[in-house]
């Protein structure tokens, strides 16, 4: 089966402080570091792991610049068998339709079964799989937590409320966004990483790919971050201050008047 | 301004609170135009759902068609585009099906998406002003999204009060003569309904709820030791299940258990939203975390900056005392 | 033929003594000859390990461990029975060799052993022979009534070993009697025709000869070639049978002593033969299957004499974890005997984790090394445990666990991902600002000495305390030094003890320079970890010493005095951790620093110095969540209570955290509390005389 899986370099969130800057409209980038995104790394370990049964390829393809070679190459160490950037500067500042289109483009230039991404990224859209899928007009699933091969189709199941399974049977060649939790990622090591240190990966731009230069780039982004900020904190919680023993009784009083002494 | 319309999620022929709060939204976005609903479904249930949202509304178009009785994302997208007339707004819940359907039907209606928000600023020539949070929760940032030739918005359940009922008495439209034959290319099979374990935290009305503050799987036992004082009940928020420290069935949270309890003390939790999604009823919130920037401060009634390993042994022993019950 | 001839003149069985003898020398030397050559077959296709440098210091540990058995005596009850049987072995080996040689030979006499000394070697060794003989009794007996606790083989390594303990046992008790029988029954046929054989008085032959005192003289020669011939079928027997199970460490005792590891504290490079710089090149790291372990490693799994002492004083196995070290070499011998068999051809190597071995048992080690210290033979485990965890790390099997903290440390440093920046923050709090300055030493800023603080001291909010304790001490007495900040990085020791190396390597590279630039004479370090790494792993450095040491120095030469702690009614006990303790053997300065505190009531728990308990583990331990029945802290917790102890002292990070939470869990809140020994010596100190004379006369202005 040939599978691509569409990773993104995001700032590690437990390995940061994500605060305000001195300026006051974006993030503190200094001193940031980097890693896969968390459900992309996931994707990445369910398509070798069905690699691994059925047999196939598996491709790592992401959006950016050269910084996020350092993603890809981790990935190639992890067990993928190849890794693509897609880089122009007529791509930067694209929003996640402009992603979406890039990657429709890299895809039509290839030949894939089955297409994976992470379920959401550091803004939280969840939506460059779902997007990609209409675009190719493939069926599409997301918040996948399992999945079974069965010839040309696949059985999956999907996180939603309760915490209860969807079992849905999809056609192939589909697009699924990957929900956490759906495996147990191997681990890549610095040796793993030094051992791919120099695997060529493919850049590919305008060149090489079918890109309607009018859909992507800052211009024709129909949606824009304007800035971060943190709200000026409205009603908030009434913080008790004492010793910890005035504290302690302080809930117990309260626990007890909300009726929640049995 | 476009016409607006309105996803309505529904269960066995009721309307989820999420209707309302989508109704507030849409106001937010152009008080002046009445929105629309879109309910989708088949047999007794829509028309039930369809009934009961009258209020809210102008309109209340019903897609009716036996491929839609189960609320498969990829049959309602199709639905919906052949429906939904060009530049429509359509506003959506942000919750495991609005994931499901909006990416894809922003493309095919070939107009803007934009997901998860939490506040509406107005429009300003075209450009709709939302707010949104990125990096799980951990910050807030103002977008701008091109809603000239419509838009896709998901709204985060919960972020808007609902809107009160009014008496707008909407008219029934059957829109399910437009929505032809479907495409089925994703099957829904079945539900495998989660484990409920040992304790089941939905019927407990106090419970003693425990995060990555707790630090390691040991320490459960002191939140365990105060919930038996208390006659509550353990839950946790997803960090804690994915650590493997608790059951699936005890967490708390969009991708776990709702819980509507009278008392809920969260403890080491930070409060990412997703936690405090299935957190309903409000119940009074208690939250000890050693972080005073935790989000959590933000929704809670009363708290405690301290160590939460700390003071919950300590919460504990007056429990006990009040009990009568010798600390140990 | 009458009268009592050398069995080498038997001529009315088949075959003629003689030829009968030296056929069962032949068939037992050759047998033996080739065993051993199978047995070698793994070794020779196993990974190198240059073990012949510096013959003098490997032959001291011969004449301690081997010849001295020193470790023994440490479980004193079997220890003296094994001093004995092996003296017994020693002294009899000549007699052995002399009686198997008469059979050929009849006249023969070993060279040397004529006339008196002749006499007396006899006379010596039908003690040594009635000796070994009780003791294989007594042995048989404590295996099959008493039991010790040691000897128990769970369920899942398998079944009973005491069959065939009681087999070997009364094997060489056979041995004993049928030696004895030979020289009573000479000596009683002697006897018969005046001449006189003499036997130690009370010894086993001379007992027997006492029963002999009426048999016939015909009787007497076939007891006595009977005795002969069970002795020699016995020997080979034996001989041969030896290397198939744990009896074979009578042959490779020697050499498993010494080819000992001879540097403490630090593990093995990841391949012998491979330098640093070509690593890139090895094409798989660690042990997988078992030719990846190297030759010594296997010649251990060979030299296991299944005594259980590891798996006794093993905190893993204490806890209920799935590790018995024990049963980690038991399991690779096994292996090893099925898939290089003595007859038969060698099979094909599977993984051995997944099939003799499961990773959660690979990843429960602390690498305490208190089997490493009980083990009579000089077994090693620890190499054996970062080489299979290397193997692990390699394929990408690890724990998810222990993946983040791993990726913290290449990323930020430290397990925790925290910035860089805030590695030094404790040092600027501002009650702590008030007593003490801190450098931070780089480039343009030197000191004389480098307080390496290390990631727990560093970010943990507890373990800070330690930190400014420590520097105040160092301040007070006027010690130059400074810390790294944000360019120190973890020193990596448990990095390297998990399996990753090459994160390890890049550790230790970034903070060798870190260290040379900061230009320091002198390292020290509050965290027994570090100073592990930095005195063993790492290479040309300024020395190193933990700040207990630096303490115990300063208070002999006095520039240190200890006011009293309030009398409090308190306990203390000092827990010794296990990298400044058993692996460096620094037992008395804190000890000396305690004792010097006035009024501080001192109590030891019974394990303790070289025997002390691991408390759970340093570093990655803090994240990895094992399958255990019980806390390791919380096991060490409840010594320190049954040693009448209401305070425990300790010089760790580690050891604090995982007692203080041990506490918690434990329930012994508010009966036992923690202290670690800087804070207390910081709490204590007081201010040298001279500098409060000084005070005193600017007041008087």
């Amino acid at each position: 089966m040939e599978i691509l899986v569409c990773v993104k370099r995001v700032p590690d969130t437990s390995e940061n402080e994500i605060e305000l800057n001195a300026a006051g409209n974006d993030i503190e980038r200094d001193e940031l570091v980097y890693s896969i995104n968390e459900p992309d790394n996931y994707a990445v370990e369910e398509a070798l792991q069905i690699r691994d049964r059925v047999g196939g390829n598996v491709t790592v393809v992401t959006v950016g610049s050269e910084d996020d070679e350092e993603v890809l190459r981790r990935q190639l160490a992890m067990g993928a068998n190849q890794a693509f950037l897609l880089y122009d500067e007529a791509f930067e500042g694209s929003d996640g339709r402009g992603i979406a289109t890039i990657l429709k483009e890299f895809v039509l230039k290839g030949h894939y079964d089955l297409i994976l991404t992470g379920v959401q990224a550091d803004d939280g859209a969840a939506q460059v799989g779902g997007m990609l899928a209409a675009m190719l007009d493939y069926p599409f699933a997301s918040l996948v937590n399992s999945i079974e091969v069965d010839s040309s189709k696949l059985r999956i199941g999907r996180e939603i409320e309760g915490g209860n399974r969807e079992i849905s049977e999809i056609d192939l060649p589909c697009v699924l966004s990957i929900q956490t939790g759906i495996n147990e990622p191997r681990y890549v090591g610095m040796r793993g990483i030094r051992q791919v240190a120099s695997v060529p990966i493919a850049t590919f731009g305008t060149g090489e790919l079918n890109v309607d230069e009018a859909l992507v780039g800052a211009g024709a982004a129909k949606v824009k971050r304007v800035d971060y900020f943190v709200p000026v904190l409205g009603k908030s919680a009434e913080i008790l201050s004492g010793s910890r023993e005035a504290n302690a009784e302080k809930v117990l009083e309260l626990i007890a008047a909300k009726g929640g002494l049995k | 301004m476009s016409r607006i319309f309105v996803c309505i999620a529904h269960r066995n022929g009721v309307a989820e609170d999420t209707a309302a709060e989508l109704v507030s939204a849409a106001r937010a976005i152009d008080p002046s135009v009445a929105p629309t609903a879109l309910v989708a479904g088949h047999g007794r249930d829509i028309d039930t759902v369809c009934e009961s949202v009258r209020p809210l509304f102008a309109e209340v178009w019903k897609l009716g068609n036996e491929a839609l009785s189960y609320p498969n994302a990829e049959l309602m997208r199709q639905a919906l585009v052949r429906a939904l007339p060009p530049q429509s707004i359509v506003l959506v819940p942000h919750d495991h099906f609005g994931i499901d359907l909006s990416p894809g039907l922003a493309v095919k209606l070939n107009s803007a998406y934009v997901p998860d928000i939490v506040a509406i600023e107005g429009v300003e020539q075209n450009w709709l002003k939302v707010v949104r949070q990125e990096f799980g929760g951990q910050i807030y940032a103002h977008a701008r999204c091109d809603v000239s030739s419509g838009a896709v918005i998901n709204v985060r359940p919960g972020g808007f009060k609902a809107e009160a009922a009014t008496a707008l008495n909407g008219v029934i439209v059957d829109k399910s003569p437009d929505i032809g034959t479907l495409t089925v290319r994703r099957r829904y099979l079945e539900t495998i309904v989660a484990e409920s374990g040992a304790v089941d935290i939905t019927k407990h009305s106090v419970l003693v709820s425990v995060g990555r503050g707790m630090q390691e799987k040991d320490n459960i036992a002191i939140a365990e030791e105060l919930a038996e004082a208390l006659g509550a009940a353990v839950s946790c928020s997803r960090p804690v299940v994915d650590a493997r420290w608790l059951e699936k069935s005890r967490q708390v949270g969009s991708s776990g258990k709702t819980v509507k309890p009278k008392v809920y003390l969260a403890c080491g939790i930070s409060g990412a939203f997703q936690h405090l999604a299935g957190i309903k009823g409000n119940p009074f919130l208690i939250a000890i975390n050693k972080n005073p920037k935790a989000p959590i401060f933000q929704v809670a009634d009363v708290g405690i900056v301290d160590d939460v390993l700390e003071f919950l042994p300590e919460l504990t022993k007056k429990v006990q005392e009040l009990r009568g019950v010798s600390a140990k | 033929m009458v009268g009592i001839y050398s069995p080498a003149l038997l001529s009315d069985w088949l075959v003629p003594g003689k030829s009968l003898f030296l056929a069962i020398h032949i068939i037992g030397i050759v047998l033996f000859a080739y065993i051993v050559a199978r047995r070698l077959v793994p070794l020779y296709r196993a990974q190198a390990d240059p073990r012949f440098d510096q013959p003098l210091a490997r032959l001291k540990n011969v004449g301690k461990y081997w010849f001295g058995q020193w470790k023994h005596p440490r479980y004193p009850f079997a220890g003296v029975m094994h001093i004995l049987i092996f003296a017994g072995f020693l002294l009899l080996a000549t007699r052995a060799f002399t009686l198997l040689i008469v059979g050929v030979s009849p006249n023969f006499v070993m060279p040397g052993l004529s006339g008196k000394t002749g006499h007396l070697y006899n006379v010596v060794t039908d003690y040594a022979a009635t000796v070994v003989f009780l003791c294989m009794v007594v042995a048989v007996v404590r295996r099959v009534v008493f039991k010790p606790a040691r000897y128990d083989v769970p369920a899942r390594f398998g079944k009973s070993h005491t069959a065939d303990a009681v087999f070997l046992l009364g094997l060489i008790a056979v041995l004993m009697l049928a030696d004895s029988f030979f020289a009573a029954s000479e000596a009683a046929g002697r006897a018969r025709i005046d001449e006189s054989m003499q036997l130690a008085f009370l010894s086993l032959p001379w007992l027997l000869r006492v029963g002999f005192s009426s048999t016939s003289l015909a009787a007497l020669w076939v007891i006595n070639v009977t005795a002969y011939l069970v002795h020699a079928v016995t020997f080979y027997f034996l001989l041969c049978y030896r290397p198939f199970g744990i009896q074979f460490h009578v042959e490779t005792s020697l050499f498993s002593v010494y080819f000992a590891k001879l540097e403490r504290g630090t593990v093995k490079p990841v391949r012998w033969d491979v330098p640093e710089d070509h690593l890139d090149q090895v094409k798989s790291f660690g042990v997988k299957k078992f030719e990846d372990f190297t030759w010594k490693q296997i010649l251990d799994f060979y030299s296991c004499a299944d005594c259980g002492r590891c798996a006794d004083k093993c905190p893993a196995n204490a806890a209920g974890r799935p590790l018995a070290p024990r049963f980690l070499t038991i399991k690779a011998r096994d292996y090893a005997f099925e898939h290089y068999p003595v007859f038969g051809k060698a099979n094909n190597s599977n993984p051995l984790v997944g099939t003799i071995y499961s990773e959660d048992e690979i990843w429960s080690c602390t690498t305490c090394g208190a089997c490493e210290e009980e083990c009579p033979l000089l077994v090693e485990y620890i190499d054996k445990i970062v080489d299979l965890r290397r193997g692990l790390i390699d394929s990408g099997t690890v724990p998810q666990s222990l993946q983040k903290p791993l990726k913290a440390l290449e990323s930020r440093g430290n397990p925790y991902g925290k910035m860089e920046k805030k590695r030094a923050d404790w040092t600027r709090t501002a009650e702590f600002q008030q007593d003490c300055t801190v450098k931070v030493l780089d480039q343009k800023t030197h000191a004389d000495v480098l307080y390496f603080v290390d990631s727990v001291t560093s970010y943990d909010n507890r373990m800070q305390s330690v930190a400014r304790a420590t520097s105040r001490i160092l301040s007070k007495t006027g010690t130059d030094f400074g810390v790294l900040g944000p360019t120190e990085a973890d020193s990596g020791h448990e990095v390297r003890r998990f399996g990753e190396e090459m994160l390890f390597q890049a550790l230790r590279d970034h903070n060798v320079e870190a260290i040379q630039n900061a230009g320091v004479k002198r390292i020290v370090t509050s965290d027994p970890h570090a100073y592990n790494a930095l005195k063993h792993d790492y290479r040309d450095l300024p020395p190193v010493e933990h700040i207990s040491q630096v303490i115990a120095k300063e208070l002999k030469a006095g520039s240190i005095q200890l006011g009293p702690r309030e009398v409090d009614g308190k306990f203390y006990t000092y827990h010794d951790p296990c990298y400044l303790g058993r692996h460096n053997q620094v037992y008395e300065d804190p000890r000396t620093v305690l004792d010097a505190i006035p009024g501080l009531k001192r109590v030891e728990m019974k394990r303790s110095r070289d025997r002390s308990f691991c408390c759970g583990g340093g570093g990655l331990m803090l994240f990895y969540e094992p399958k255990e029945e019980q806390r390791m802290g919380v096991l060490r917790v409840r010594m320190a209570a049954d040693a009448g102890a209401n305070v425990i002292v300790t010089a760790c990070p580690f050891c604090m955290t995982n007692i203080e939470d041990a506490i918690k869990v434990g329930g012994l809140e508010g009966q036992m509390s923690v202290i670690d020994l800087a804070e207390l010596v910081d709490q204590c100190m007081v201010v040298p005389v001279r500098e409060a004379e000084h005070e005193i006369a600017a007041v008087g202005d």
